[in-house]
């Protein structure tokens, strides 16, 4: 069952690149899993250890500041590139669950929700001051409220953010989609019954 | 419906199996794709609630991620982790009754284009798969992309999606290619003008002389690397190639069926004056064979080109474009085609089909590769393999130095053992350009079949319209 998301207060980690994609989130070694679980000492593996497996220490979630982070204030566009729900399962592993940022690929957005992750769209300026927060660790940390539809700085200032109103719903009572969509069982057999005269070769 | 519509509005119209006040939709799913890395939790979650497959007879599966190319696959995988994905899929696809082509079938390859293939892709459906390139089935006129696993749950559960429409976007390309200008060369260049970002919470419907000019292997190639534009998905309106190509495939319907299916399929195309929010046009002839230079794949350049200057872009893509070229070991203003290539790979969803390796053959025929050079054809399927066998350009990759494998993803992305050293620089024809996408280190290059062989036989990125004695 998924986990509600209500508010959030929390160590946000700066990571201002562009395109961070999911082959960073969670190189593809470790998408042979069976499982969801245990993804997390994975996490942006290639920009978090070196070849021999000790830690580089300039990657910020290595950061004594850091390790406890639950939000990542990130770059344009994050998670872009494959479909793999390996990358939410490896942040939601890890202790992220809210990501900040102007940008999403699409299958990445969707996939959050999937998992009790809130992926935060806001304006390029806020996350501009967000990222110095950030910048600032367990000083200044940041406070999201999902029911409000707000993010609030160290300094106080909040911004607002837009979110689907269904996707909301899901997050914040921790929904099972597929309970929800099964409720709707009639509706999709009598499109199907419907589809098997209009288009039977399907 | 008033108004006209676009293709997309028409394919979503036919799929809407509920409506909430809100605008969500249940959106109905014709055809289910799936593959052995992004499904294994997803039937767990099936065994676990006590649910059975919606419509298994909708539901296909081939394993094509993890797989080794070399002999022997069918008996053993080496790698354990990779065995085991593939035995959990033999087994959720007898224990769930869903259609299946293992590893020892001649039929098994990469599921999208295993899926043309057979004919379970037919225009005018709603395809999805736990993989992002499942746009490639646009250029049917499919509406088609990719779900993460809890999505691939949902549909197995349901046949449904839980959908939002999105916005629509044209992309035109008009008047003609010039020679040695591909496909390939059409979608790279379209993804350099719009970025990676460029089609996020977009269809994109391509059209344009172009377009339709291109085969259905070509059009493929156009809609596979749709995500890598951001859009949801990539479509092309059906027309006498695309039925031509779907007639008389195994899934394709037949006799009364066929002629229903054809009626219907010919309404499918962007009415007059319909609504586009957002219009993005190329000039056909403007678009010359493109390399990657980066680690994005929107950082595309005419092969004749130099390797940009990270301080001549802005915003968050100059640290992006500076950390891109130390990763790839390049310089500012060093000529592309100076650029020395380790490894040659031929293949995947994008480029893995019987056009893409006619058009490197014809570039092979009668030459080696360079020495010293690594290079390999990994078919798209075991039909596409079989095929090119009887037409004897398995032959010419062979003599020329190739390696002739067998179907799968390969080292598009490195899941089994065909992967990149640490340095090791590639000339790749397929989708993705990411740091260590192809192996820890690996540098990659994309490009189109024919710019591959030619890298091949140079050592370098090279001009393939100088091996085609075209004045450039």
């Amino acid at each position: 069952m998924m986990d509600k998301f209500t508010t959030l207060t929390g160590i946000a980690a700066p990571m201002p690149l562009v395109n961070i994609d999911t082959d960073m989130i969670i190189p593809k070694q470790f998408l042979k899993t069976i499982k969801r679980s245990g993804l997390g000492k994975n996490l942006f593996d290639e920009m978090r250890y070196n070849d021999d497996g000790s830690e580089k220490p300039e990657f910020v979630l290595n950061q004594p500041a850091y390790r406890q982070a639950q939000i990542i204030v990130a770059g344009d566009n994050f998670g872009c590139g494959s479909s793999r729900e390996h990358a939410p399962w490896a942040l939601l592993d890890f202790g992220i669950r809210a990501v900040i940022s102007t940008s999403y690929a699409d299958i990445f957005y969707n996939n959050c929700f999937k998992n009790g992750i809130l992926p935060v769209v806001l304006p390029a300026e806020a996350v501009a001051k967000l990222m110095d927060d950030a910048r600032n660790g367990a000083n200044a940390r940041i406070t999201i409220d999902l029911q409000a539809q707000t993010v609030t700085g160290a300094d106080g200032q909040s911004y607002s953010f837009e979110i689907d109103p269904f996707k909301k719903e899901v997050l914040l009572n921790g929904l099972d989609d597929i309970g929800l969509t099964m409720q709707k069982a009639s509706a999709i057999a009598d499109f199907e019954k419907s589809a098997a005269q209009s288009r039977p070769w399907v | 419906m008033s108004g006209p519509r676009t293709l997309y509005d028409k394919i979503w119209d036919a799929h809407v199996a509920h409506q909430a006040e809100d605008g969500t939709c249940l959106l109905y799913i014709d055809r289910h794709l799936v593959h052995e890395v992004t499904s294994p939790q997803a039937f767990e979650g099936l065994r676990m609630a006590g649910r059975p497959v919606h419509a298994p007879d909708k539901t296909i599966a081939v394993p094509d991620h993890n797989v080794p190319t070399t002999p022997g696959r069918d008996k053993h995988i080496d790698n354990e982790e990779s065995r085991i994905q593939v035995e959990a899929l033999d087994k959720n696809a007898r224990d769930f009754g869903i259609n299946y082509y293992p590893v020892s079938d001649i039929r098994q390859g990469i599921v999208h284009i295993v899926g043309p293939e057979q004919g379970w892709t037919l225009p005018g459906m709603t395809v999805v798969c736990g993989d992002s390139h499942t746009a490639t089935h646009g250029a049917f006129g499919a509406l088609a992309h990719g779900i993460g696993t809890s999505e691939v749950e949902h549909v197995l559960a349901t046949q449904t999606l839980i959908q939002k429409k999105s916005k629509n976007m044209k992309v035109e390309i008009t008047g003609k290619l010039r020679p040695g200008v591909t496909a390939k060369d059409i979608t790279l260049s379209v993804i350099g003008a719009t970025g990676t970002a460029g089609g996020t919470g977009y269809v994109i419907e391509y059209c344009g002389e172009a377009i339709r000019d291109l085969s259905m292997e070509g059009r493929m190639t156009v809609c596979n690397m749709a995500i890598e534009g951001g859009a949801r998905a990539g479509l092309i309106a059906p027309d006498e190639k695309t039925f031509a190509y779907v007639m008389g495939r195994p899934h394709a319907p037949k006799g009364a069926q066929w002629e229903a299916a054809l009626a219907w399929w010919k309404t499918l195309f962007t009415d007059e004056g319909a609504h586009f929010d957002k219009v993005v046009v190329l000039k056909g002839e403007d678009i010359a064979p493109v390399v990657t230079w980066g680690t994005s794949p929107e950082d595309v350049l005419p092969i004749n080109g130099v390797v940009p200057d990270p301080e001549s872009f802005e915003g968050g893509k100059v640290e992006a474009a500076r950390r891109s070229l130390d990763y790839m070991g390049l310089k500012a203003g060093q000529k592309l085609t100076d650029i020395q290539i380790d490894t040659v790979f031929i293949g995947s969803c994008t480029n893995g089909r019987i056009e893409d390796l006619r058009a490197a053959a014809a570039i092979l025929k009668g030459k080696k590769i360079k020495d010293g050079m690594r290079a390999m054809v990994v078919p798209g399927s075991g039909l596409v393999r079989a095929q090119a066998e009887e037409e004897g350009l398995a032959q010419i990759f062979i003599d020329a130095g190739f390696e002739w494998r067998l179907a799968g993803c390969s080292m598009c992305l490195a899941m089994n053992p065909d992967q990149l050293s640490p340095g090791e620089r590639c000339a790749a024809t397929s989708n993705r350009n990411f740091e260590g996408r192809q192996g820890r280190g690996g540098r990659t290059h994309l490009l189109s079949p024919a710019m591959a062989a030619a890298a091949a036989v140079t050592g370098r990125l090279t001009d393939v319209r100088e091996m085609m004695g075209e004045t450039v």
